[in-house]
C-alpha cells in the first residue's frame, strides 16, 4: 500500500488531533489621521477552522496577501488571535501569555523562508543550535554539546559546523541549521513558512527529503505554507487553499489535485507551469488582481475574478462545507 | 533564418587583486526573430551576468567583458561607443527585470517613465508621448490606462508593475526583449497573465525574446530553444522539445528529476549532492564533476568541450552518449 493510500484509509478516531484551529480570526487595525485612530481593519485571517492529526502534514497554499503566513504566525502564537480557539494537544493556547506560553512553546516551532535573516549572524552555529536547549535548561553543558552534535548530524551537517558562522554556509545549509534549531526541543508540530522557496531546485529537493525523513523519525506534524503547488503536493497529506483570509477548499491531497472543486483552486492548478512539453492542459487565466484585503468584496471574495460567477455570489458568502468525502469547499456551485 | 542576436565565446570576469571570478566563461548562443531562447540555471550559474553583458551593463569597475562577440543583426555591440550603445538600449533591445519595484523610478509617474523612452529615442513631444503611453498600457491589459499613466509605481500591484515595465520595454518596439526572471516575484495567476502577454508579443510583433529563468516550468511553457548553464558555461543546448524529451547532460537530468511535479507522484525527490562551485575557484576539469553520479577520472583532468550528440543538440560532457 502506498503512503497516500495508507493515509487515506487511516481511521480518524485512531489518532488524536494534535492541533485544533477553531474559527480563528486575526484582524489588524488600519490607523489613520494624526491621532492614529483605527479607521478600518484588515481581516488577514477570517474565520478559519481545521484540525491536524499527529504525524499529518497540512499544506497551506495561496497567493501573496491571502493570509497564509498570518495564519501560520497565529498557530505559532507569534500573533494572538482576535477571535477563536487554538488547541495544541490538551492545551488551549489561544490567549496564554508570557512564561506560560514560553513553557508550551517547545511543542511547536517554526522554520522561516529566509535562512539569511532568521539566524543571528554573530552567533556560531553551535551556539545557535544550543540556544533553545540552554534557555529551557535541558541538561548540563556537556549533555547539550552532545545533543547539538547529534542534531547537526540529523540534518546532515558535521560536528565541525559548530565553530563556524552562518555566513560561511550556503542557503540550503543555513536552512538545515534553522531546522536543527527548530528540532532542538523535540517539537510535535513544525510550521514551515515558505521554507524552501528561496532555495535553488537542486537544494530544495534536499531540504524536502530531509523534512520527510524527520517526519518519520520524530513523528512530526507539519503545517507547510507555500505558494508552490507542486511542492505542497509533494509534502502534504491534505491541502488547504486560502483566498483573502478564508479557506476556499480543504481536501485530501489526491482529491484536491485530481478533482479540484473551487474555481479558484482550478485556476491555480491550471496556471502552474509544469516542466514538461506537449502538455495540453486547459489554461484558466484569471483576469485582474487579488482585491485589497482591507476592502474585500461582498459575498464570495473571489467573485470579482471568478469565471463561473452567479448572482448569489455577489451578495451571500458561501460557507465551507463537506461536498465529498473529506473534501470541503466554500462555493455556491456546490450548495 | 538569420539569428537576430548571436553571442560567441562571451567571457565576463570580475577581476580583483585576490581573485578572478569567471562569472561567464565562454558562452555561445543565438536568438531568432519571433522565437524565445530560454537560459536556465541556478543561482551562480552566470545566467543573469550573461544578460547584463548583452546590454553592456556589467557592474564595473571589476566586472569586464574580457572576450567574445555580441552580434546584434551582425553588428558587434562590443565595438560601438557608449553613446551608440545608449541608442541600442531601450530602443532596439528592451529589458524587463525580476523586481519591477527596483527597476521603476518611484518618484516618476508611470506615464512619465514610459514616455521618457519615447521622447529619448523617438523624439516625441511630451503630449504625444503621453498619448502613446496610454495606448501601450492598454495593450498590456490595463483597463483604466488613462488613470494609470498619472499614478506612481507604489500605487500599482506587483503584476501591474511588471506589466507597466513590459509596456516600457516595448515602447520603441525593440527587436529583442531580454526578460530576466520576469515572473519570479509574481503569483501564479499573475504569472500566467504576464507569460500570455509575452507570447502575444513574439507572435504579433515578431519580437525575439531572451528569457532568463531558474524555473523549468516557465521554460517548458515559453521557450523554443534552451540553453542550460552551469558554472558560467553552457552545459547543454538544444530545442526545447529535445531538452525536455531527452535531457542528456547529467546536470540537466538531475535538475529535472529534482523538481516536484503536480502531475506525477514521487516518494522521494532526486537530489544533487553538494552545491555549485564558487566562481573564484573552479576546478580544472568539468565543473559539475564533484556533484555528478557518472564522474570518471578523465572528467577531472580535462574540461569537456560542447559536442553535438543529436542534430542541433549539444552537451558539455565526455561521459554521456547520444
Amino acid at each position: 500500500m502506498s503512503r497516500v493510500e495508507s493515509q487515506l484509509t487511516q481511521q480518524p478516531s485512531e489518532t488524536q488531533p494534535l492541533l485544533q484551529v477553531r474559527n480563528i480570526k486575526k484582524y489588524f487595525p488600519i490607523t489613520g489621521g494624526v491621532l492614529r485612530r483605527a479607521v478600518g481593519q484588515v481581516k488577514a485571517v477570517d474565520d478559519i477552522s481545521f484540525t491536524l492529526k499527529e504525524g499529518e502534514t497540512l499544506g497551506l497554499v495561496g497567493e501573496s496577501g491571502c493570509g497564509k503566513s498570518t495564519l501560520g504566525r497565529v498557530i505559532m502564537r507569534i500573533y494572538e488571535p482576535t477571535e477563536g480557539t487554538l488547541v495544541i494537544g490538551d492545551h488551549d493556547i489561544s490567549h496564554v501569555k508570557g512564561e506560560q506560553l514560553r513553557k508550551l512553546r517547545h511543542n511547536f516551532q517554526m522554520v522561516f523562508q529566509d535562512p539569511y535573516s532568521s539566524l543571528n549572524p554573530r552567533m556560531s552555529v553551535g551556539a545557535l543550535v544550543a540556544e533553545p536547549l540552554l534557555v529551557n535548561r535541558r541538561g548540563t553543558r556537556s549533555q547539550i554539546q552532545e545533543e547539538v552534535v547529534s542534531l547537526l548530524a540529523t540534518v546532515g551537517l558535521g560536528p565541525e559546523a559548530r565553530m563556524r558562522y552562518p555566513h560561511e554556509f550556503s542557503g540550503g545549509q543555513r536552512q538545515r541549521i534553522a531546522i536543527a534549531r527548530a528540532l532542538a526541543l523535540r517539537p510535535k508540530l513544525i510550521v514551515a513558512d515558505e521554507a524552501v522557496s528561496a532555495l535553488d531546485v537542486s537544494i530544495q529537493a534536499q531540504i524536502l527529503n530531509l523534512l520527510s525523513d524527520l517526519r518519520k523519525e520524530f513523528g512530526l506534524s507539519y503545517v507547510f505554507i507555500s505558494h508552490n503547488l507542486a511542492v505542497v503536493k509533494h509534502v502534504s497529506d491534505r491541502v488547504a487553499v486560502m483566498y483573502l483570509g478564508r479557506l476556499v477548499e480543504l481536501a485530501p491531497k489526491f482529491s484536491l489535485y485530481t478533482n479540484p472543486l473551487h474555481p479558484y483552486t482550478q485556476a491555480l492548478l491550471s496556471s502552474a507551469p509544469e516542466p514538461k512539453r506537449h502538455v495540453t492542459r486547459e489554461r484558466i487565466v484569471l483576469i485582474g488582481d487579488v482585491p485589497s484585503p482591507a476592502k474585500p468584496p461582498n459575498g464570495c471574495a473571489f467573485h470579482t475574478r471568478c469565471l463561473k460567477v452567479m448572482d448569489v455570489c455577489r451578495s451571500i458568502r458561501p460557507e465551507l462545507v463537506e461536498y465529498a468525502s473529506g473534501q470541503h469547499v466554500a462555493c455556491h456551485l456546490y450548495s | 533564418m538569420e539569428p537576430l542576436l548571436k553571442v560567441r565565446n562571451l567571457k565576463t570576469y570580475f577581476i580583483s587583486k585576490n581573485a578572478t571570478v569567471k562569472a561567464v566563461d565562454g558562452v555561445d548562443f543565438e536568438v531568432y526573430p519571433g522565437k524565445v531562447l530560454g537560459i536556465v540555471g541556478e543561482s551562480g550559474s552566470g545566467k543573469s551576468m550573461t544578460s547584463l553583458s548583452v546590454m553592456r551593463l556589467v557592474p564595473g569597475p571589476q566586472g569586464k567583458i574580457v572576450e567574445g562577440e555580441i552580434l546584434l543583426e551582425g553588428k558587434d555591440l562590443l565595438y560601438i561607443s557608449e553613446r551608440e550603445m545608449r541608442d541600442v538600449r531601450g530602443n532596439r533591445i528592451g529589458m524587463i527585470f525580476q523586481e519591477p519595484m527596483s527597476a521603476l523610478n518611484p518618484v516618476l509617474k508611470v506615464g512619465e517613465q514610459i514616455g521618457e523612452v519615447l521622447i529619448r529615442h523617438r523624439k516625441l513631444t511630451k503630449a504625444q508621448a503621453k498619448t502613446q503611453s496610454i495606448s501601450l498600457l492598454r495593450s498590456v491589459g490595463f483597463p483604466r490606462a488613462e488613470q494609470i499613466v498619472d499614478e506612481f509605481p507604489h500605487q500599482l500591484s506587483g503584476g501591474m508593475r511588471q506589466r507597466a515595465m513590459i509596456a516600457m520595454a516595448m515602447a520603441c518596439e525593440p527587436s529583442l526583449l531580454i526578460a530576466d526572471e520576469p515572473t519570479t516575484a509574481l503569483d501564479v495567476t499573475i504569472q500566467a497573465q504576464v507569460l500570455d502577454l509575452m507570447r502575444a508579443l513574439k507572435d504579433e510583433k515578431g519580437t525575439a525574446i531572451l528569457l532568463i529563468t531558474h524555473d523549468l516550468g516557465v521554460v517548458a511553457e515559453m521557450a523554443d530553444d534552451v540553453v542550460v548553464m552551469y558554472g558560467g558555461q553552457v552545459v547543454e543546448s538544444a530545442s526545447a522539445d529535445e531538452i525536455f524529451d531527452r535531457p542528456t547532460h547529467p546536470y540537466t537530468q538531475a535538475l529535472m528529476a529534482s523538481i516536484p511535479s503536480i502531475e506525477e507522484e514521487h516518494e522521494r525527490l532526486l537530489t544533487i549532492p553538494g552545491t555549485v562551485p564558487s566562481a573564484a575557484h573552479f576546478p580544472q576539469g568539468c565543473r559539475f564533476a564533484d556533484r555528478c553520479t557518472l564522474v570518471e577520472d578523465r572528467c577531472r583532468e580535462h574540461m569537456p568541450a560542447l559536442r553535438e550528440v543529436y542534430p542541433g543538440h549539444s552537451v558539455r560532457c565526455t561521459v554521456v552518449n547520444g
